[in-house]
């Protein structure tokens, strides 16, 4: 699961993927033209609108290449730098580039690549740059206000427009066909060639045909998340859902376990590596009634990717636990869903383990050998389960433990 | 010899596009350009006047989040990539040449000076949007962030605003 960095590519070798990506970046933004500032400019004049072609063809194709990566689960989105929002900050500094645009005819990437093949304005605009860098650093006290103000985190523009990102998707991408479609319009017309815009030609078909497959893929590509709370919303469906309900004592199911034999379980789990506990259950709860070796997870964590190593070791069942049944087996089945195997849940959950267990009440009618062997088991459990749990409990992951998002941006 | 023609845009883009997909997968990052530069010139300060950056809130501010030297920075090398990338394709395209840019009413003069205003506008304007058109603006969009867009459009916006007073540069 991705991202690959830290755990996969890490330290040093990050370097060289980054001066790797940076070869390739600068030969596509050459090769597509972006090394002159005539050409880049010219989105501005009406007469060349190379750039824009390029650039929104980039970033919806990046755009619904990060959707579907999501959708198979194949990036922890969590982990991946989303530009933060600091509302005025972003729209006082973009004018300002879009300024910086029309007088010096770059932005700081292209003038890199145009530098590199000898453009001197270029490399006059990389001095400007680094002089403006400078000036805004001396300059902070004044600028911070504006810089910091308006902080409104790392939302994404579907949530800040209160629509699903499918829908969200759709739209960009139509829009992006429309941009081309109308500045293929305007650029004919600046430059007076008396031609449509698009022709019925194989290259403007196969153009049309690739977008418009992009924005329908946003339909296929569904936020899997939303799909899959969906999916458990539906509490009958929940509950008729999962190992059907049934647990006796001799024969559990493989979706369920009974109280006892979670109780045997937690016993021998401090000598036996075939179970691991994940905790669904609040904070408060858990420090009040303590798993050991569990893992504290949320709905959150099933999606991401450091709980996705701890669910998927081999020849383990994962007993999901939280303090009814209706919560463990919603998360089982986002679980299963999510292709996660060897799930059990706790019949009843801690509810059930609690009144079962660790409140037993001795029963006088036990007659059969099992039922005394039951009753006998049961007080056992309770007499000395509370000062065992107390004993193991699992120490508290501390929030540095938890991995953190990318840094990026500039 | 003659110059090769530049590649289809649309083609360009999508291995654009492809390229900044793999970079978010591999990285969990995008593409830069601004903050490479915005390293470089701490870098500089740095080793000119250390004890001017301790005593100044922007280099501890930046020194807080981040560690070790200023050049040991992902975008660093990201960039020194493009310059070999783009070096690279402009000599197999035949576009290696020391030149001067410009309109066809502009004067060396004039594009000096633009290009270095233009450049310290993109300086403090990067810094105050968080990035710019590769970090802010694409990989923004990439990445669907309500700033990216924002950025983005904020930058065209600011763009064709002042298009029309600088015509004299460029048409």
């Amino acid at each position: 699961m991705g991202p690959l960095v830290p755990d996969i590519i890490s330290g040093n070798l990050n370097y060289i993927v980054a001066l790797v990506i940076g070869v390739l970046f600068g030969a596509i933004l050459e090769q597509a033209g972006f090394s002159t500032s005539k050409k880049l400019v010219g989105l501005f004049y009406g007469y060349d609108f190379t750039v824009l072609r390029v650039f929104f063809t980039a970033g919806v194709v990046a755009m619904v290449g990060v959707i579907a990566f999501d959708h198979y689960g194949l990036i922890d989105m969590s982990l991946v730098f989303i530009n933060p929002t600091f509302l005025w900050s972003a729209i006082v500094g973009g004018l300002i580039m879009g300024l910086g645009f029309v007088i010096g005819g770059f932005c700081p990437g292209t003038s890199v690549c145009a530098a590199a093949i000898g453009k001197i304005d270029a490399m006059v605009f990389i001095g400007g740059a680094f002089i403006g860098v400078l000036i805004f650093a001396e300059g902070y006290p004044m600028f911070e206000g504006l810089y910091k103000s308006a902080n409104l985190g790392n939302p994404q523009l579907f949530e800040t427009l209160h629509i699903s990102q499918t829908l969200f998707a759709f739209i960009v991408v139509i829009f992006a066909l429309l941009a081309f479609y109308l500045t293929n319009t305007i650029e004919n017309k600046v430059n007076k060639i008396n031609q449509p815009a698009i022709k019925t030609t194989p290259y403007f078909a196969s153009v049309l045909v690739v977008g418009v497959i992009l924005a329908l893929s946003s339909f296929m590509f569904t936020d899997r998340k939303a799909d899959l709370l969906n999916l458990v919303s539906d509490d009958n469906y929940v509950m008729n859902h999962w190992g059907n309900g049934k647990c006796t004592d001799k024969n559990n199911s493989d979706q369920m376990m009974c109280p006892d034999e979670f109780t045997l379980c937690l016993m021998k789990i401090m000598e036996c590596d075939k179970f691991h506990i994940f905790d669904f259950r609040s904070e408060k709860d858990r420090k009040e009634l303590p798993l050991p070796k569990s893992t504290p997870m949320t709905i959150d964590d099933l999606f991401a990717k450091e709980p996705n190593k701890l669910l998927t070791v081999l020849h383990r069942n994962n007993i999901f636990i939280a303090n009814d049944e209706l919560t463990e087996k919603k998360m089982a089945i986002i679980a299963t869903e999510l292709g996660y195997k060897r799930i059990k849940i706790l019949r009843g959950g801690m509810n059930a383990f609690r009144k079962d267990i660790l409140e037993y009440q001795p029963n006088p009618n036990a007659t059969t050998l099992a039922e005394k062997n039951k009753d006998m088991f049961r007080l056992n459990a309770k007499a000395i389960l509370p000062a065992f749990l107390q004993k193991f409990k699992p120490t508290e992951a501390t929030k540095s433990d938890k991995p953190k998002r990318v840094l990026g941006g500039c | 010899m003659e110059e090769t023609k530049y590649m289809n845009p649309y083609l360009a883009g999508v291995l654009l596009g492809l390229l900044l997909l793999a970079t978010i997968y591999i990285t969990g990052r995008g593409l830069g350009a601004s903050g490479a530069i915005k390293s470089f010139a701490i870098a500089t300060v740095e080793s000119v006047a250390p004890a001017h950056t301790e005593a100044t809130q922007f280099y501890q501010e930046y020194s807080n989040e981040h560690t070790g030297s200023p050049l040991m920075n992902w975008l660093v090398f990201e960039v020194i990539g493009v310059v070999i990338g783009a070096f690279l394709s402009g000599l197999m395209a035949n576009r290696l040449k020391f030149k001067f840019e410009m309109g066809p009413r502009s004067t060396t003069k004039m594009r000096v000076i633009g290009a270095i205003i233009g450049g310290i506008l993109w300086g403090i304007g990067s810094q105050l949007g968080r990035g710019c058109t590769s970090g802010a603006a694409l990989s923004g969009m990439a990445v669907m962030s309500t700033g990216g867009f924002l950025t983005m459009f904020a930058i065209f916006a600011g763009a064709y605003i002042f298009a029309y007073f600088f015509r004299k540069f460029w048409i």
